[in-house]
């Protein structure tokens, strides 16, 4: 049922083309409205090989929602295919043409044959949010393309991450997430972004397991996989920020995978030295800058708010406030995430609060005592709000306003020490 | 025209001034087709993305202060209150105002595309009034809302006893019109129909439509010169302010795309004057416009006393520029509203204009006259080749490939990127102030020099990338996919 969505932090299912669109030389075509495209999309990263005011679009007129868009729609497709100079075409159908009842199915099906491969999602803004979009477009992948294969390759794993652009740290992440399974000695294979691409869609297939790290994106996609492609899947719902989880996250990986234990607490015992020689520099300034204070709260996704809520607790010690998960996270995975929130150490429990109208929200962070400064993290909505707190804020989520990411992440050990790189410069700068 | 506020239902550009998007010719054969009124637009059978009228007429809405917004659709269609947000915060801070409206989805979902959501929809206009008592409430259907028919009107005449600030239905079908810019005439149209009150007293003030009101100080400056008082629209606008537009001395507008529906509208309605000249860029723009505000007002020798002064500061600066941009070659991409005016100036600094894309073009304004800045060309023997595009980038790429100008010059976001990874240096022309007057027209031919002095940037960027059209696509005729041009 319709909702009220005051300071909004998602986009609709359409928004599923920022996930082909980081899928190097896939191109969407959307069968939607002229200016689905332009709004769905951001200036974080945009302009690449393609970028959307390039997307082909079907652009659909009055006539076409009374008589229908098939024929625009089959002739947008051959020329797409003839003017553009992609790998793969992934056709995505806006709410018109759903409402109206196009068959897009039997149009692409005319492209059996040709040269590229073309594949379609059903992504009506009406179906569900750009979350939901993101596992549309990896299941028409699996369904329309994909085939099992008969024979694996050792090591090989397929990784899975949270949705990017909405993910401003999205290229980073998956790329540090890359390194940190390949010192396991295993072999990663990610679908998105520089240098990835049709081969690695290929690849997929031959994994020995989809490795997911995610609260909920992706999890029925990853059952889906299970199922027709018969890989098993990992799910590890915390994205592992800093030390504490980043080492928990490898043992894990490691027990799965079957990688020696000695071998996996090597790699652990690297990262960790190197990351405490860090903190042990800096612990001054934690300690002692009078500016950031123990509480905080996050107001992000499922997977950053759960992500950046036990780096603080576990890592830096700091307790947290309420937390504020505002992806509109189905119901059916609530419980489970909720529970992650209460697994923090010394047996703090955080409170977390499913919640999308950032009123409620607002008010909520207004009304809670951070026993001085608030250390808020979340989307740009929180600014004007944190600074009439006279708290200290940083912009980790959409929509993003504050911070220029090119392929900087909060991954891992190297990730956890940039999040602590952005928190403390917002401490130095604070009375400057 | 004829106005009709009683109607929330703006027809479209299409319907109402004959304005198409597909067209390749030039821009004498334009001129003569839409005088003598054979010119029919074509369709593409392959065509890009580009605009929703529906951000178009929101954006414009949103930048009113303290008002409500409530986008009644799916999330994708509300995701425009993110960029709002951002954007009036920043423009209220460089003004030093504050700007409390917000802009509020109502994620429709599968089950409200069956069986309707107009109560839920009653429920979060009440609730949003109740939460940040605005000053007024615009409420707007989308696409999916339109098509299933949900009456918002019936739902907005209901809540109107209810609350006591203007409220208003904006029709936003996205499906309604290619033309982005019908938009513009459904925000004004709004404005005019809930806030907008029938004068009682006349005042100094000049309706000022513009987008982001960057040259205020410096207008509020020349204004006084003339004892007048330019009223900014809508951008920080208060309904309060809105609601006295009719009682101006004239409405005048930076981009005739812009602001030709309220400018008629006031102009037929209460009698406001509605200066239609060649737009304020350039030296013979501005001074064009200037004696015009002047006439109008009954200001002329204040006027004239301005500009022979600004003349003795600025005209021998700009021929020294001048002087260095002799020759160049441009291409250049804008709305109409923006295209022959550039054009125009690009002539004043003596820069060649060998192809011009209009994203859209009216054939004639509300007031049955072809636009303004075509006409001007046309008498002084400017041609050209054009075509009308709406933001079709291949038909650009393809163009650039053929020409390989100097300069590109484009006025939306996105476009200029795909220039420079063609090699060809480019101007975003962002701000609708950017070629404003004598100051501006001289700080534009300097950007253009800087431009072209150092293609560095271009160049690297170019030699690394690679074109997203196949070579195909760049060995065909630029009208490949119109489809009645090839008749």
């Amino acid at each position: 049922m319709a909702k009220i969505l005051d300071t909004q932090r998602y986009k609709c299912a359409l928004g599923a083309m920022q996930t082909v669109q980081a899928i190097t030389r896939a191109i969407p075509i959307l069968h939607s409205g002229p200016g689905c495209a332009q709004k769905l999309s951001d200036d974080n990263g945009s302009s690449g090989y393609f970028s959307p005011n390039i997307f082909p679009c079907t652009s659909i007129n009055e006539k076409d929602v009374v008589f229908g868009g098939m024929k625009k729609l089959h002739s947008t497709i051959e020329n797409s295919l003839k003017v553009i100079d992609a790998d793969l075409y992934v056709v995505l159908t806006g709410c018109i043409p759903e409402i109206v009842g196009d068959d897009t199915g039997e149009v692409v099906s005319e492209f059996a044959d040709a040269k590229k491969p073309v594949i379609y999602a059903s992504t009506a803004g009406f179906k569900g949010s750009n979350y939901k979009g993101h596992e549309l477009v990896i299941d028409a992948i699996t369904d329309q393309y994909l085939e099992k294969s008969n024979t694996k390759q050792k090591g090989l794993v397929n990784i899975w991450a949270d949705v990017p652009y909405q993910d401003l740290f999205w290229l980073g992440n998956i790329r540090e997430l890359e390194k940190l399974i390949a010192e396991l000695d295993l072999m990663p294979n990610t679908i998105f972004g520089y240098d990835r691409g049709i081969n690695n869609i290929n690849r997929i297939p031959e994994a020995e397991f989809n490795l997911l790290v995610s609260p909920w994106v992706s999890l029925k996609s990853m059952k889906k996989t299970e199922k027709k492609l018969g890989i098993p899947y990992l799910h590890y719902p915390t994205l592992p920020i800093g030390a504490y989880e980043t080492s928990k996250f490898l043992r894990e990986v490691g027990k799965f995978a079957n990688v020696d234990a000695d071998k996996v607490e090597a790699v652990i015992n690297e990262h960790e030295k190197y990351y405490y020689y860090l903190i042990e520099r800096y612990a001054d300034l934690f300690l002692e800058n009078r500016v950031i204070n123990k509480q905080f709260s996050v107001v992000a996704d499922a997977q950053y708010a759960l992500g950046i809520t036990k780096f603080l607790a576990n890592d830096l010690g700091l307790v947290p406030g309420t937390q504020f998960v505002v992806d509109d996270t189905p119901k059916e995975y609530r419980n489970a995430i909720a529970e992650e929130f209460e697994k923090l150490n010394y047996g703090l429990k955080a409170d977390v609060r499913f919640e999308v109208d950032g009123y409620k929200i607002h008010n909520e962070i207004k009304e809670h005592d951070y026993h001085g400064y608030p250390l808020i993290l979340g989307s740009y909505y929180e600014k004007e709000l944190t600074q009439g707190l006279q708290g200290n804020y940083l912009n980790i989520s959409w929509p993003v306003q504050d911070k220029v990411v090119l392929d900087d992440f909060y991954v891992g050990y190297t990730g956890g020490i940039r999040l602590i790189e952005d928190i403390y410069s917002v401490a130095v700068q604070r009375f400057n | 025209m004829a106005i009709n506020l009683n109607n929330s239902n703006v027809a479209t550009r299409e319907n109402r001034i004959g304005s198409i998007t597909g067209y390749i010719g030039s821009l004498s054969d334009l001129a003569s087709q839409s005088e003598c009124g054979t010119l029919k637009g074509c369709s593409r059978c392959f065509s890009q993305s580009s605009t929703c009228l529906s951000m178009c007429a929101l954006s414009q809405l949103a930048g009113i202060r303290d008002i409500a917004l409530i986008h009644h659709g799916p999330a994708g269609c509300s995701i425009t209150g993110a960029g709002v947000y951002y954007m009036n915060k920043v423009m209220a801070k460089k003004r030093g105002v504050t700007n409390d409206t917000v802009y509020v989805g109502t994620d429709m979902n599968e089950n409200d595309t069956i069986f309707g959501s107009t109560e839920k929809l009653r429920e979060i206009i009440l609730e949003v009034n109740k939460r940040y008592s605005p000053k007024a409430i615009f409420v707007s259907s989308s696409c999916a809302t339109g098509i299933i028919g949900e009456d918002i009107d019936s739902i907005v005449d209901e809540i109107k006893p209810e609350i006591n600030v203007p409220i208003v239905a904006v029709h936003c079908e996205g499906f309604k019109s290619r033309i982005w810019a019908t938009g513009f005439d459904i925000s004004d149209h709004a404005v005019l129909s809930s806030i907008v009150k029938p004068p009682k007293e006349k005042r100094n003030t000049i309706n000022f439509k513009n987008f982001f009101e960057s040259a205020r100080p410096e207008i509020l400056e020349m204004f006084q010169h003339f004892d007048l008082e330019p009223i900014f629209l809508y951008c920080n606008s208060t309904v309060e302010e809105l609601s006295h537009i009719s009682e101006s001395l004239a409405t005048t507008c930076i981009c005739g795309t812009l602001g030709n529906y309220l400018g008629n509208a006031l102009e037929e309605k209460y009698g406001v004057p509605y200066i239609r000249t060649i737009n304020q860029s350039g030296i013979v723009g501005f001074e064009t416009w200037l004696r015009e505000l002047g006439r109008v007002t009954g200001r002329s020798d204040k006027v004239e006393k301005y500009i022979e002064e600004q003349r003795t500061v600025y005209i021998p600066q700009i021929e020294e520029v001048k002087k260095e941009l002799k020759g160049l070659k441009a291409v250049i991409g804008m709305g109409p509203g923006y295209t022959f005016e550039v054009s125009r100036v690009l002539d004043e600094l003596g820069i060649e204009v060998v192809w011009a894309l209009a994203w859209h073009y009216d054939k004639k304004y509300e007031n049955g006259d072809v636009p303004p800045s075509m006409k001007y060309l046309l008498e002084h023997d400017i041609d050209f080749e054009a075509s009308v595009a709406d933001q079709q980038n291949f038909e650009v790429m393809n163009i650039l490939g053929k020409y390989q100008p100097d300069l590109y010059l484009s006025r939306h976001p996105g476009s200029t990127v795909w220039a420079i990874k063609n090699g060809t240096p480019a101007v975003y022309v962002a701000d609708e102030y950017m070629m404003f007057g004598y100051q501006h027209t001289l700080e534009f031919a300097k950007t253009i020099l800087n431009t072209i002095r150092n293609r560095s940037f271009e160049q690297n960027l170019a030699k690394r990338t690679k074109l997203p059209y196949t070579d195909w696509w760049y060995q065909q005729n630029v009208d490949t996919f119109l489809e009645e041009a090839k008749k």
